[in-house]
């Protein structure tokens, strides 16, 4: 419980974790540079949606509460794996600051709202405001405990295994035979 | 070009989230996310300004779908939340929940009517 990465509040980056306060020093074009091509690609999958999806002002904004409500499932999934396997010091900046944080978006999220009400569309406004919070803080916990459940299963079946990746994974079967 | 416009909008609001992050979190030792709430206040704003002018195709995909959309995000905003009440911090928890969507919305009304009164 006292690991750094448990203390882990903020998945784009939490100064109390050494790795996440030591990165950009160690590594500064590298960590900005796949933050940017991660959040390029998101929010493009983000427009992609939308595009798909169109609502108007007084309609159920489907595209943004879909794009955040997975954003939330995967930045779920995403920490649970980062917490439990060993991964490059860019996974974390690539996948969660850049691609989940480029997809998802707080912004849309209170224009929509804000839009909604203008429009005279009060329930719809507030039924979305709630359904996002409630689908998207689900999301998270429902991210991290399948991940965590799928890791755990297969750290039982590696004779010997435990967490630490398949490195560890290797030296297991090793030594059972 | 519009998907130009918006990778070009989202690589820049990207980086300066993650970097806005780690200056707000510098200045002080709280559990309290204040890195991500600002960015997301600064992006509903800004947005908020956009829809208000309102502004064409060009600006909307650089600066509204790309800036906002990704200097803003959801998904660290639902981490945080669920983090801190699991750690037993549910007043940061709920604090977090009802300031967020509060400024938030309260930004993007601000832009909006702020742009909407200078544009005339």
């Amino acid at each position: 419980m006292t690991s750094p990465s448990s203390r882990r509040v903020d998945p784009d980056v939490d100064l109390r974790v050494p790795a996440d306060r030591g990165e950009l020093a160690a590594h500064p074009a590298a960590v900005l540079g796949v933050v940017a091509a991660g959040g390029a690609l998101g929010a493009l999958a983000r427009a992609g949606v939308q595009a798909a999806l169109p609502h108007s002002p007084t309609g159920f904004p489907w595209s943004t509460f879909t794009v955040n409500v997975t954003g939330c499932l995967l930045i779920g999934a995403l920490m649970a794996v980062l917490g439990r396997r060993r991964a490059g010091p860019l996974v974390r900046p690539l996948l969660g600051v850049g691609v989940l944080g480029g997809f998802t978006t707080f912004s849309a999220y209170a224009m929509d709202v804000h839009l909604a009400l203008a429009a005279g569309a009060a329930t719809t406004a507030l039924a979305y405001l709630a359904a996002t919070l409630v689908g998207g803080l689900t999301a998270v916990a429902a991210g991290d405990a399948l991940a965590g459940r799928l890791l755990d299963r297969a750290d039982r079946r590696r004779p010997g295994g435990g967490p630490g990746g398949p490195a560890a994974g290797r030296t297991g079967r090793r030594e059972a035979r | 070009m519009t998907v130009l416009l918006i990778a070009l909008g989202a690589a820049l609001g990207a980086p300066l989230r993650y970097l806005t992050d780690r200056a707000v979190q510098a200045r002080h030792d709280s559990r309290f996310p204040w890195g991500t709430l600002t960015v997301n206040v600064a992006g509903s704003l800004l947005l908020g300004a956009v829809a208000g002018v309102p502004a064409g195709p060009t600006v909307t995909a650089l600066v509204g779908t790309g800036f906002c959309g990704a200097l803003t995000t959801w998904s660290t905003f639902g981490y945080e939340t669920v983090r801190l009440a699991r750690a037993g911090d549910r007043r940061y928890a709920l604090a977090n929940v009802l300031v967020s969507v509060l400024a938030g919305l309260g930004a993007a009304a601000l832009g909006f009517a702020l742009a909407r009164a200078l544009a005339g």
